[in-house]
């Protein structure tokens, strides 16, 4: 459980870091929660020969409302999704989403920038981000692009993010009083990563939906955008057949593999489960807002 | 209970605060890996990728160049020695380092000794180890198909993987109950591989003095005397002398069994030290003692009762194939291969029983241990407190009435089974009712039809087991020839203050209060006077350790006897002081006075001061007094659990809504300690019951080798448990205690399984392996077609 050596780097600005990046390629990894890339290290799955630790870098964690968007700074910690009314209030998908992640104390120290950033389609924002519609703003040599979240996740551990990127903000759409979400996760244990778990977020218009996002956690290679589940809701009254018939595209739509967690048959009914659990609490909240 | 001493004095019955918690609180505990020595060097082990392989070469040349590497041991290295293979308890044989083939994967190749941890761990990487790939021999059904490759030809005679045969019982008479009886139930049932996962890993630091010839070895084990002996056993012909070993057991992070046996760690790290003169340092981390530290249980049993059609049992007969790994290095102190699993007649009356049981070598970890048990005690109570339900359903009876109607009657303790053990006391009628009445066994069943008619899956399931603890008597029990006697030694200091010595050693079990309160009880000297000592080889008096619930049994009961020799010297020297004789003195906690003039007394102090400055001529000056305790027989603990589940139709999760646990361990020491001890034994039980599991794929890789998929719960997973008690005392014991430690990890398994079957009877399931998990539950669902999609 010892990690090889490697050269340890702690920028002080987001240019340093940067340009640490830029000097040192493929041989570099960002340091920031640490949380998936320390046991990989520890494990020696991983060996990489420089670490840039981004932690002291200033500025990048903050929870802010600001034009039209709910900004996340890439360095903000789980806990503070936890610790925010507004967040509660507001956005319950987020709030949902951060009490699954690990434990308290792995959500102390872990970013939502570097839950993203890792590509694993078993952590769990991603999934969550596709359901919130959320903006990946990076930062690099030549400054700052936004990347679509559809856009965002290519492949296991592969993301659109540049090996000279920093994930500096998450921007999701400011919700509004006819929104709301939940997230619904099953685990085999606490701090385990989903045996298979379901984002969504709705936004009414009278007694249907006019928008649906549904993000599904650890059920392929990338985290999935339930896209015909949601299509299927968007505009119709809301009524037990159409919930479960979502459920049931949902889990026709995603990919999962057979592990201790379960068979990919046992995955996919509990897609269909949990998208239908999903959408009845999202649609509950949402219509008492 | 109504204590005989006060508060101050607080012997037995008093929930007084753990002595050792103040340092394990404020995180100054001293565990092996604490202790630093100067020039101490450090121990990594390098281990096999395969199950089974030749080894065709080892290149350690690269490792040894690098800078802070001073050796790199292997089995060709230890072999110099005639140190590469090691006797196990079993008297079968085990590797320390392999010359020519590994047999598991994870078994030790090869040791790196560095100058720091991060230098061996580097060295590993550096050594090339060329392997020649088996097939191996995982599954234990088919390991003794004559295709199979013979796992151990090193092995005089050994023509295929067949480890023993043992049995136990009359075969004929029980035959001939099952022949003619009225009903008859048969089942699989698996109790899977498990590990005790303690949150301290294994290690030790050798440290051997070239000069002086003599070898100090802090160990994490439950049974440092006996691992002294081991060490002059197998190490004898390298100059290893008994008087000369000094093994020291820190404080230890939780052992259940996993602490017992001597792994080859400790044998190569021993070697290296005294082969280079300087101290060693192994611990290890997390994935080895988890994929290569003995396992439990993995035991594949079929169960049968005989019975009559309104459910009286008449017989019962099972035989299982225990899957040992590569070698048998059971940690097994009794005479019996399969430990005491001849308990399986459990709590109940049968005219006849039989088991038998066939060991077989697969390539896997060795083991086993007992994992919070009296070896192979869990394995029997699973199998008979699962047979009773598929009996009781079998026959159309509620479990609890037909229980009832089975039990071993109080009148009839003390009660010899079919399979020979003596059972010394309980009352498991009146256990039981309690438990019913206090969880409303009636209004749940009630309940449960509701619910049932609603689609809903809720069940009630109840383990009504009996443990057999405190090994052993020596006509049963041995270590090497060793008896299962244990140990006390008591001073008392002039002051009237004292220490105490212990050949057990805690592991979390709170032995620095008991043990003071037994003594306390007896003696009247406060328990807080007394301090507790145990796990050093050279002051403590010698001892079988701590594991199997003995400490109560064994050592206790020499506590509470030294304590009475000292009071029989003590009657002697109040008598001397006030000038009776000793037939007119009448004691009480404390002190003794004068029979018709309580005002004439002596303390307990005053006599000790006494002994030390003013007693009679012709006594031995001091206060000390000595004890070996070899019990006349175990002592049967007892419980009555009740759990009520509920199932998730969609997920298949199941949740434990309650858990009602009643404990029958004779006379209690401290209250609050045992229920402590069984809240962790039920958490313990829940473990293996819903979460863990040692995984193998059929090339033999352990998918379960961390704790990300060794799925150990935590306080979130765990319900909050009820816990009650009645009070039997055991009529053997000196002070009537029975051992408590491990009843709720044995008796709590098959109540939650009783209680997942019970939710899924009326589909018709009977059985369901543990761990319940909920792809397992879910598939039931999914096939009875009342899955919700």
């Amino acid at each position: 459980m010892i990690p090889a050596a490697f050269e340890y780097f702690t920028p002080s600005t987001l240019s340093e870091a940067i340009a640490l990046l830029e000097e040192h390629g493929d041989e570099a990894k960002i340091l920031s929660g640490g949380h998936s890339l320390i046991p990989m290290m520890r494990y020696r799955l991983a060996s990489p020969e420089k670490i840039v630790d981004i932690n002291g870098i200033p500025d990048l964690e903050y929870i802010k409302e600001e034009d039209g968007y709910l900004k996340i700074g890439g360095l903000t910690r789980e806990v503070a999704l936890e610790d925010t009314p507004m967040i509660r209030e507001k956005y319950p998908l987020l709030y949902d989403t951060a009490v699954m992640i690990a434990d308290p104390q792995v959500r102390n120290l872990a970013t939502i920038g570097g839950n993203i950033a890792h590509g694993d389609a078993a952590n769990d924002h991603p999934a969550t981000m596709l359901a919130l519609g959320a903006e990946v703003v990076a930062t690099g040599p030549n400054g700052e692009r936004v990347i679509p979240i559809d856009d965002f996740f290519l492949g296991l551990y592969y993301t659109a993010l540049e090996p000279t990127e920093i994930i500096t903000e998450i921007r999701i759409p400011v919700a509004d009083g006819n929104s709301s979400g939940t997230y619904k996760k099953m685990e085999r244990k606490v701090g385990d990563y989903a045996t298979a778990a379901v984002a969504v977020q709705v936004t009414m218009n009278g007694s249907g939906p006019a928008k649906v996002g549904i993000g599904l956690t650890n059920v392929g290679p990338t985290p999935i955008r339930a896209k015909r589940s949601e299509e299927l809701l968007v505009g119709q009254p809301i009524t037990d057949e159409l919930i479960k018939e979502a459920g049931k595209l949902a889990s026709e739509d995603c990919a999962p593999t057979a592990d201790l967690r379960g068979s990919e048959e046992y995955k996919r009914s509990v897609v269909s489960v949990l998208t239908q659990r999903a959408l009845k609490t999202a649609f509950e909240r949402a219509l008492s807002s | 209970m109504k204590c005989k001493t006060s508060a101050e004095v607080g012997g037995m019955g008093h929930s007084i605060k753990r002595k050792e918690d103040a340092r394990f609180l404020q995180g100054k505990g001293q565990y092996t890996d604490d202790f630093k020595f100067p020039g101490m060097l450090h121990m990594k082990i390098l281990r096999s990728p395969f199950a089974y392989a030749k080894i065709l070469s080892i290149d350690s040349s690269a490792a040894m160049e690098l800078e802070g590497v001073l050796a790199v041991v292997t089995g060709e290295t230890l072999k110099e020695y005639n140190l590469h293979w090691m006797p196990t308890l079993m008297s079968d044989t085990q590797m320390v380092l392999p010359t020519d083939t590994v047999m598991y994967q994870a078994q030790e190749v090869a040791a790196v000794i560095a100058t720091d941890p991060y230098i061996a761990a580097d060295a590993l990487e550096l050594i090339e180890v060329e392997y020649d790939p088996m097939d191996p021999v995982i599954n234990p059904h088919t390991a003794l198909e004559p295709d199979k490759p013979i796992l151990r030809p090193d092995k005089e005679g050994q023509t295929n993987n067949h480890i023993w045969h043992w049995e136990t019982g009359d075969r004929e008479a029980t035959n001939k109950i099952f022949d003619e009886a009225e009903v008859v139930v048969k089942q699989d049932i698996y109790i899977p591989r498990i590990h005790v996962a303690s949150i301290e890993t294994c290690g030790c630091i050798a440290n051997f003095d070239k000069i002086n010839e003599h070898l100090t070895v802090h160990m994490t084990t439950q049974a440092p005397h006996a691992i002294r002996t081991v060490l002059a056993l197998v190490a004898g012909h390298v100059g290893l002398s008994e008087e000369k070993i000094r093994v020291i057991s820190p404080d230890i992070g939780g052992g259940f069994g996993g602490k017992v046996p001597v792994y080859p760690g400790y044998v190569i790290a021993t070697a290296a030290s005294v082969l280079i003169g300087k101290p060693v340092k192994w611990i290890e981390d997390r994935s080895e003692n988890l994929q290569a530290d003995s396992f439990a249980r993995d035991y594949h049993m079929t169960g049968e009762i005989a019975a009559t059609k309104d459910g009286k049992m008449k017989a019962l007969r099972i035989k299982t194939l225990a899957d040992h790994g590569y070698t048998d290095a059971a940690a097994n102190p009794s005479k019996f291969p399969a430990g005491m699993f001849s308990v399986c007649t459990g709590s109940y009356e049968f005219e006849n029983a039989f088991t038998e049981m066939d060991a077989v070598y697969t390539n896997k970890a060795p083991g086993g241990v007992a994992y919070r048990c009296s070896f192979r005690v869990t394995e029997a109570v699973h199998a008979i407190e699962r047979m009773v339900d598929v009996l009781a359903q079998e026959v159309g009876m509620d479990p609890a009435e037909l229980r009832l109607k089975n039990f071993i009657q109080p009148e009839q303790m003390p009660y010899k089974t079919p399979l020979g053990w003596e059972y010394d006391s309980g009352d498991y009628p009146m256990t039981f009712k309690k438990a019913l009445d206090k969880i409303g066994y009636d209004e749940l069943r009630k309940e449960q039809a509701e619910k049932r008619a609603r689609g809903e899956f809720m069940g009630i399931g109840i383990s009504t087991f009996t443990e057999i603890v405190g090994a052993g008597p020596s006509k049963d029990f041995d270590i090497l020839g060793i008896k299962m006697f244990d140990s006390a030694e008591i001073r008392v200091h002039p002051t009237g203050k004292a220490i105490a010595r212990f050949g057990t050693k805690s592991q979390g079990q709170g032995h620095e209060t008991t043990y003071a309160q037994i003594i306390a009880e007896e003696l009247g000297l406060p328990a807080a006077h007394i301090q507790v000592e145990e796990g050093d080889t050279d002051t403590a008096p010698y001892g079988l350790g701590t594991y199997a619930s003995r400490s109560t049994p064994t050592a206790g009961a020499a506590a509470a006897m030294a304590a009475r020799k000292l009071r029989d010297k003590a009657r002697k020297i109040a008598a001397y002081l006030l000038e009776v004789s000793e037939e007119d003195l009448e004691w009480e906690p404390g002190k003794f006075f004068v029979k018709g003039a309580p005002e004439k007394s002596k303390t307990i102090q005053d006599i000790a001061f006494a002994a030390y400055t003013n007693h009679p001529q012709g006594m031995e000056a001091g206060f000390e007094a000595t004890h070996y305790y070899d019990p006349p027989n175990l002592t049967f603990p007892y419980g009555a659990y009740i759990c009520v589940v509920d199932i998730d139709k969609g997920t298949g999760e199941v949740k434990i809504r309650r858990f009602l646990a009643i404990d029958d361990c004779g006379n209690i020491i401290n209250p609050m300690i045992v229920e402590g001890q069984v809240h962790g034994g039920l958490t313990m039980g829940l473990a293996p019951a819903m979460y863990e599991e040692l995984i193998y794929d059929d090339e033999g890789n352990i998918l379960t080798g961390t704790f990300m998929d060794y799925l150990v719960p935590t306080a979130v997973e765990t319900p909050a448990w009820e816990t009650d008690k009645t009070i039997t005392p055991s009529p053997h014991h000196p002070i009537g205690a029975k051992g408590i430690g491990e009843s709720a990890t044995v008796g709590a398994p098959p109540a939650i399984a009783n209680a997942v079957v019970d939710a899924l009877a009326h589909l018709g399931v009977k059985h369901v392996d543990i761990p319940v998990t909920a792809p397992k539950v879910w598939q039931i669902l999914k096939e009875k077609g009342v899955a919700e999609a």
